[in-house]
């Protein structure tokens, strides 16, 4: 397993990191989350990541790609599989854990 | 939005003057009957129930007859079926939800959530639902929304809490937006449903039911609760047919009925005489009810005849016997029912009670009713649909039938089978409904067994009060008058015999009379002859005494004659001396 996930990284490179972050207008809870979430990028992640917000109020149609109800969501859509997180992202090691930042970008 | 659109209650709910609340109606069969009008427009209506009693159904007829009746586009938001499921779920039912979708009339969006590719860290709200309902409901301007089923979420976040809240916050919002609303929800341990959301929606709630009692399984709707509105309490039997949901509302709700003055025969001249003269009221209930053996079919043949005869269409429901059995056997007693079918008057449907729930047979029944549109119904025995369901359920299920028929002004003829000579349980429980109940019995006795009717009841007019007996004969019921004595009833060779008896005792005694007159007249004329006789020798005696009489007065002129002669021969003195002593001599 972890010669396979050697190979992987080894062969791709650094691996770019895809983040999508649904809020709804600018709550505070959305506001809250996409800091949190730009600070856990720049220190883990930097140079590897992009975050594409969404704002479902201007586009509420894109809830149905990714199944959103939850606001705000992160959905984490590359390297895959995609995952979810719903929140404001507030605790940091959770995230981390939830992403698997640690494991897929040691 | 604020709701002022008044929507006619159905007529048939007449204790509900006016509507109280604005109304939506759901345009599903007898539920707005029981609700009054439909559901509380502009409000969330909680439907609630164990799995497969029909909520989503319910939730998805009441968009669909929105958009096709009332005009009015919906949203259904799914969390359990994809909208492809949905719409292949309900095309049997006839309901084309993708033609709908792309009319813009409906929305069907399906909410996949699971827990396992999701986490949870912070604060969160459903702001995302919100707007995916919300845009839903302005892509199509829906005025009804069902969420099916909304508790699901309970089982996508773990933060109970913020869902509650949440949900909370929806009702609301929902409301706001002054859409009428249909939440479903499963039903939980002691509680409506799995996670108390009935604490939420409290403006309607209607609890369906799924219950099997011996092997029959019958779905129930009931309306819990209904702030601001009066609504049916029962519990109310409904069904899945092939157009959708049926709520078979009971009669208690509408005893308005139109009736007829007009006098229907029975088929039998001598049983329309008992019954007044011109027969039973069209659109009364009729029952015939009986032991074994004792004609019931066959009299509720002749009634089905009798309409044929008429010109009238009968349908008749036979739960026992086959259509070519029954006409068989009725050509055996001289009624042709096979003509009336051929001429298409008369229809057969024959069907074991035990194949469907009693809900099932009152809705073909009216299916049949609708498509054949009879003037006379006829089933036959009623009591055996005890097979198919409780006695209760069974008098529930009669009490709906005989109101439908009313209502459609079709006469309707049961025939009953009583155990023995009492009236059975089941006699009883619809004895209130029946119109006009003839009671046939068995009378045994002298090692045979007759039949006699009586009327045990006919309302709205005079009948007879006595027994009689009938002969089923190569022509039908023959009515005869039973030998009424003075402390029973004969009937058959009893009867006959005692007939003959009463017959032989007045000849007997007419020719006593005859005997005895004809003395007297033998003696009158003897009396009267000795009374000649008599007279007779009177009137000799008479004669004589006269004869007499004569006799003696002209001897005393003789006796005179000759003492004025003696005195002169005596030469009596002048002065007469002589002729005192010739009186002395006399």
């Amino acid at each position: 397993m972890t010669a396979g996930m050697d190979f992987r990284t080894a062969d791709r490179g650094p691996e770019l990191w895809h983040l999508r972050l649904y809020v709804a207008g600018a709550s505070p809870k959305s506001l809250k989350a996409f800091a949190n979430l730009r600070a856990l990028c720049e220190e883990h992640l930097a140079g590897r990541y992009e975050i594409e917000i969404i704002d479902l109020v201007k586009r509420p149609l894109l809830a149905r790609d990714d199944d959103i109800i939850a606001i705000p969501t992160l959905v984490r859509s590359l390297p895959e599989p995609m995952r979810k997180i719903i929140g404001d992202l507030s605790d940091t090691d959770r995230v981390m854990l939830s992403l698997q930042v640690d494991t897929l970008s040691p | 939005m604020t709701a002022v659109i008044s929507h006619p209650v159905p007529s048939a709910v007449s204790w509900v003057e006016r509507p109280l609340l604005p109304k939506a109606p759901t345009g599903i069969a007898g539920l707005d009957e029981v609700t009054g009008g439909g559901l509380p427009r502009g409000r969330p209506t909680l439907v609630c129930g164990p799995a497969g009693c029909g909520k989503t159904l319910l939730g998805m007829e009441f968009l669909v007859r929105g958009i096709t009746e009332y005009g009015e586009p919906g949203v259904f938001l799914a969390f359990e079926e994809t909208a492809g499921d949905l719409a292949a779920n309900v095309a049997s039912l006839g309901f084309d939800l993708t033609r709908m979708q792309a009319d813009g009339l409906l929305a069907v969006d399906h909410v996949n959530v699971v827990r396992a590719d999701m986490d949870e860290t912070g604060e969160w709200d459903l702001d995302g639902l919100f707007i995916r309902l919300g845009a839903a409901i302005d892509a199509v301007k829906a005025r009804r929304v069902v969420l099916d089923t909304i508790e699901n979420l309970f089982g996508a976040f773990s933060d109970a809490a913020t869902v509650r809240s949440e949900l909370r916050r929806l009702f609301g919002w929902l409301k706001e937006r002054g859409v009428t609303a249909v939440v479903t929800g499963e039903r939980g341990e002691g509680a409506l449903t799995r996670h108390g959301i009935e604490e939420y929606v409290s403006d309607c709630v209607i609890v369906l039911d799924h219950r099997v009692i011996e092997q029959t399984s019958t779905r129930r709707l009931r309306i819990l609760k209904y702030r601001g509105s009066l609504h049916g309490t029962n519990e109310y039997p409904f069904f899945i047919g092939e157009h959708g949901l049926s709520v078979l509302p009971i009669t208690s709700l509408g005893l308005q009925h139109a009736v007829s003055e007009e006098r229907v025969s029975t088929g039998n001249a001598r049983l329309d005489g008992m019954l007044g003269g011109p027969g039973v009221f069209r659109g009364s209930s009729i029952l015939v009810s009986g032991t074994a053996g004792t004609g019931k079919s066959t009299i509720v043949a002749q009634f089905c005849e009798a309409a044929c005869a008429r010109g009238e269409r009968a349908l008749y429901i036979a739960f026992e016997e086959s259509a070519p059995q029954i006409i068989r056997n009725m050509a055996s007693v001289g009624i042709d029912l096979a003509r009336w079918m051929a001429a298409g008057l008369l229809q057969f449907h024959c069907v074991r009670p035990s194949v469907l729930g009693l809900e099932a047979h009152l809705l073909a029944m009216q299916t049949l009713v609708e498509d054949f549109q009879p003037s006379l119904v006829a089933m036959d025995p009623i009591t055996n649909l005890i097979g198919a369901g409780q006695g209760i359920e069974v008098s529930a299920m009669l009490t709906r039938e005989i109101d439908y028929l009313k209502g459609q002004g079709i006469t309707a003829i049961f025939s009953g089978l009583s155990s023995g000579s009492e009236l059975t349980s089941s006699d009883q429980q619809i004895a209130s409904l029946i119109d006009t109940w003839l009671l046939v019995k068995a009378i045994d006795g002298n090692g045979e067994r007759n039949r006699a009717l009586y009327i045990l009841k006919s309302r709205g007019m005079a009948h007879s009060n006595q027994v009689r007996e009938f002969l089923i004969t190569d022509d039908g019921i023959e009515f005869i008058d039973v030998y009424v004595g003075q402390h029973h009833v004969l009937t058959g060779s009893a009867r006959a015999s005692q007939e003959a008896d009463e017959r032989s005792k007045a000849t007997a005694l007419k020719q006593d009379i005859e005997q005895r007159q004809l003395n007297l007249e033998r003696r009158r004329k003897s009396v009267e002859a000795q009374a000649a006789i008599m007279w007779r020798e009177f009137q000799a005696e008479a004669d004589i005494v006269e004869r007499l009489r004569q006799q003696g007065s002209s001897a005393g002129e003789v006796r005179e004659e000759e003492r004025v002669e003696q005195g002169r021969l005596r030469s009596a003195d002048a002065d007469g001396t002589g002729a005192v002593e010739a009186s002395a001599v006399d």
